[in-house]
């Protein structure tokens, strides 16, 4: 057997596959920190000030992607993300605005994403829909009904501990370090998102049924794997995260919004394919989306300091996204 | 011997179709019957009903003399019954050990138990003498025939006490059917029945004692293989007597039009040299990964060619595009007729028309008459079944998608075809019709290339056959100089047994 030969290039390819967005990123945080001088000034790019604020940026974007991440693999696409998170936003507004408790309104968040997500699951796997359309649908009604729900302004509340979920905790000490590791809940929230939805995707039956939906939908159903309930299963599931996900962006803006996060489905969607997933099913792992996020968080903020108009960093965001995709269609042509 | 599986009058309808209308069948303990029918007699069905992927109208159903009706696909498997389908069904992106065990993963509160699932997987390839796979290898980058094996596999995993093999062979070498035919005889003396589904009536009657044969959806013969000639199972198959399968049409052969000198393209073929003459049907055998349909992709510009040349009546081409190669009058159908033939959901007359839409056209508008004129007429020629030239070439059966992904070469006037598999998973009767245009094709002065794993077709309907053997094709000879030996020894292109299995493993 011959096996053996052909499969080493295979593995090495496969791991560089794997490596490819993390190098990206550690290269860009390089090129950054070079460009704009080194030192330890709150304005440098390394200092703990800035990276929080990376960090921060980045939690909204990949709570909602890790969602997005189980959606895409599974062979399907959200496009209502961006306003299912205004919509929870709203949900949570409203909830502290007429007194409830902050774990109330955390619920209510999570439940109304929860809910719209699996709206769309039930319509795409009852009537055969097509994900892009029920989704595309799905934006409307869930920014409209935002909309409707806040009288098409935003919602105050009185200040709570939900506020402070993007501040970074106070810390005492002033040793440099501890303080990029001091950051704020809401970024230890997407990092535990993260983690428990890489273990699902990995460990779980129902995670690699996801695997197998959108690698071959077809084989899944022959072998038993509950395709309809699975697919609402997961929408509901990335629902349930953009509800998170609107909670934390609630939290920095101090209010519900229900026009915020407008166009976002873009941001989420690039994170998970900059991170290697493919559009047509079957691959992309969480970890590969969260570095996707960062990248693009660390792009930003760099061109921001470094002064670049909005105009470019969407030209350059843009562009990545192609790239990201290029390299990943040449390097699967030269492993086949 | 005890009865495993017996069905009575199983009767099953979609809408207005009649898919079955009553099939009777029973299979024994430790044996394997050939399930035997053209496409379209609904054998597919009554395999679908068999594991619960549909539930019969009408009828009864014994499993080891309980009643037998599964409620979908994962209750058949707990009973023992399990299936390989004929289109593979794995999930490409997974691994070998999820493949095997996809939609029946041992887990503990949803958690997958991974030791527990390669345990699993590798004692079902161990069965198969698979025993040293990668588990982990995504399915998708294994070859065809080891794809195959591991779908067998996970078939295995349900520790089945009836198999169902649907066109297990249709993508293996005959040392991988070889392979299989060891395993299902070890499997039979271990208790298991199997149903073998096949159109290769000499590999039924390898493995099979007994065969039953469906046509229009009802059972119309079964009995011992040892009975029964070819000739009665083709007979019951198709519902009349086929004289001649293989129909000699007479056609004269003229100067050379195709050249082939040296070609050798990235992996394979590393040397290929051929002359096709005009009205000349020439055979290519080689085994799975031999390069044989490499040459013809390398020939139709699919693939790069790293050296050689071709000349098309006597012209060296210098350009290689498939573009190119249709505007020079060669025309490929692949094997792979439902992923590079056919726009599968477009109608008929559009996937006749595909590639040269000019004589309907004027000013970039197409004129839908014409089309369908043109599109009608060529399917009176090709006498190919269907509502007519609007119909969706997916819901035709197979034989006749065929002829209208050769249809659309002769729409486009070529004048060389290059017929990669052209009978692949179509039954006797659409063979039958597809050998007869080809010999006709000839008549008319076309030159064809038929690339082939079935040597009786090569033998029955070419006028010369090259064998190909690891990327090296050798000079073609008068088919009169072959026979079913000569050719597979030439293929193998060994006399020992081991380089024969290493040449069938790609």
């Amino acid at each position: 057997m011959s096996t053996t030969a052909t499969d080493q290039p295979n593995r090495a390819l496969r791991l560089l596959s794997k490596l490819g967005p993390f190098i990206a990123l550690i290269a860009l945080l390089v090129i950054f920190r070079i460009a704009l001088g080194i030192g330890d000034s709150p304005s440098d790019f390394w200092s703990a000030t800035n990276l929080r604020i990376i960090l921060v940026q980045t939690s909204i974007v990949a709570i909602a992607a890790c969602g997005m991440t189980m959606i895409i693999v599974s062979g399907g696409i959200d496009l209502s993300v961006g306003s299912v998170i205004a919509l929870s936003s709203v949900v949570a507004g409203l909830t502290l605005h007429h007194g409830g408790d902050p774990l109330l309104a955390i619920t209510a968040a999570i439940a109304a994403g929860m809910v719209a997500g699996a709206l769309n699951g039930s319509l795409i796997a009852a009537f055969g829909l097509a994900p892009f359309i029920v989704t595309l649908g799905m934006m409307g009604v869930a920014r409209g009904s935002a909309k409707l729900f806040a009288d098409s302004s935003t919602v105050s509340f009185p200040t709570n501990w939900l506020g402070k979920l993007m501040q970074p905790i106070p810390f005492p000490n002033d040793a440099t370090i501890m303080k990029a590791l001091v950051v704020a809940p809401g970024v230890w929230l997407a990092a535990l998102t993260a983690v428990g939805m890489a273990l699902l995707m990995h460990k779980s039956v129902f995670g690699r049924s996801a695997y197998a939906i959108g690698s071959n939908e077809a084989a899944a159903r022959l072998c038993g794997v509950r395709v309809r309930t699975n697919k609402i299963a997961i929408y509901a599931l990335a629902g349930a995260l953009f509800g998170l996900s609107g909670l934390l962006m609630t939290s920095q803006q101090g209010q519900g919004n229900p026009t915020i996060a407008l166009g976002m489905e873009l941001d989420v969607i690039a994170a998970v394919v900059i991170g290697g997933a493919s559009l047509s099913g079957g691959t992309g792992t969480v970890l590969g989306t969260i570095i996707g996020a960062l990248i693009m968080s660390v792009l930003r903020s760099g061109t921001d300091q470094l002064g670049w108009p909005t105009a470019w960093q969407e030209i350059l965001i843009g562009a990545i996204i192609v790239l990201a995709v290029g390299i990943d269609r040449l390097r699967n042509r030269r492993a086949t | 011997m005890t009865t495993r599986l017996s069905v009575t009058g199983i009767t099953k309808a979609f809408g207005a179709t009649k898919a079955l209308i009553g099939v009777d069948l029973s299979v024994n303990a430790g044996e394997c019957l050939a399930l035997i029918g053209e496409n379209g007699a609904g054998k597919s069905t009554l395999m679908k009903v068999l594991t619960g992927a549909h539930r019969a109208d009408g009828g009864s159903m014994m499993l080891d003399g309980v009643a037998y009706d599964p409620s979908g696909p994962l209750d058949a498997r707990a009973r023992g019954v399990a299936i390989v389908y004929q289109e593979l069904t794995l999930a490409r992106h997974l691994g070998v050990a999820e493949n095997i065990l996809l939609g029946n993963q041992p887990s503990r509160f949803g958690v997958i138990d991974r030791k527990r699932q390669h345990a699993i997987a590798r004692e079902a390839l161990e069965q198969l003498g698979l025993g040293d796979l990668d588990l982990d290898t995504p399915a998708g980058s294994l070859p065809i025939a080891q794809q195959q094996l591991v779908e067998i596999a996970r078939a295995l995993t349900a520790k089945p006490r009836l198999l169902i093999l649907d066109e297990p062979t249709s993508s293996l070498t005959a040392a991988d059917v070889d392979h299989l035919f060891t395993v299902i005889r070890r499997l039979k003396t271990q208790g298991v029945s199997v149903i073998y589904i096949s159109h290769f009536l000499e590999e039924c009657r390898a493995v099979a004692e007994h065969y039953a044969v469906l046509r229009d959806g009802a059972s119309v013969a079964a009995g011992a293989m040892a009975n029964s000639s070819e000739a009665d199972l083709i007979r019951h198959m198709v519902g009349r007597d086929v004289a001649e399968i293989y129909p000699r049409i007479p056609h004269a052969i003229g100067d050379t039009v195709l050249e082939l000198r040296g070609i050798a393209g990235k992996n394979k073929p590393s040397d290929a040299t051929l002359a096709l003459r005009r009205g000349e049907i020439l055979g290519l055998f080689g085994l799975v990964g031999s390069g044989r349909s490499e040459t013809l992709r390398a020939l139709f510009g699919l693939d790069p060619i790293t050296r050689g040349t071709v000349l098309i009546n006597g012209q060296p081409q210098t350009h290689r595009s498939p573009r190119q190669r249709l505007l020079g009058g060669i025309g490929l159908v692949s094997e792979d007729r439902k992923c590079e033939g056919l726009a599968l959901n477009m109608p008929i007359a559009d996937n006749l028309t595909l590639t040269c839409l000019g004589p309907f056209s004027s000013a970039g508008l197409i004129n839908r008459g014409r089309q369908e004129a043109s599109a009608r007429s060529l399917m009176e020629r090709m006498l190919v079944k269907a509502a007519g030239p609007a119909q969706a070439v997916g819901e035709l059966s197979g034989g006749n998608q065929q002829k209208v992904a050769i249809g659309r070469l002769l729409h486009h006037g070529c004048d060389i075809l290059l017929l990669d598999e052209p009978t692949r998973g179509i039954d006797v009767g659409a063979k039958a019709h597809i050998y007869r245009l080809i010999g006709d094709l000839a008549a008319q002065g076309k030159s064809v290339i038929v690339v082939s794993s079935y040597i009786p077709e090569l033998l029955g309907i070419c006028d010369a056959i090259a064998v190909m053997c690891r990327g090296v094709l050798s000079p073609a000879r008068p088919v009169a100089e072959w026979d079913s030996h000569t050719i597979l020894t030439a293929a193998i292109g060994a006399t020992d047994a081991i380089n024969a299995e290493e040449a069938a493993i790609p």
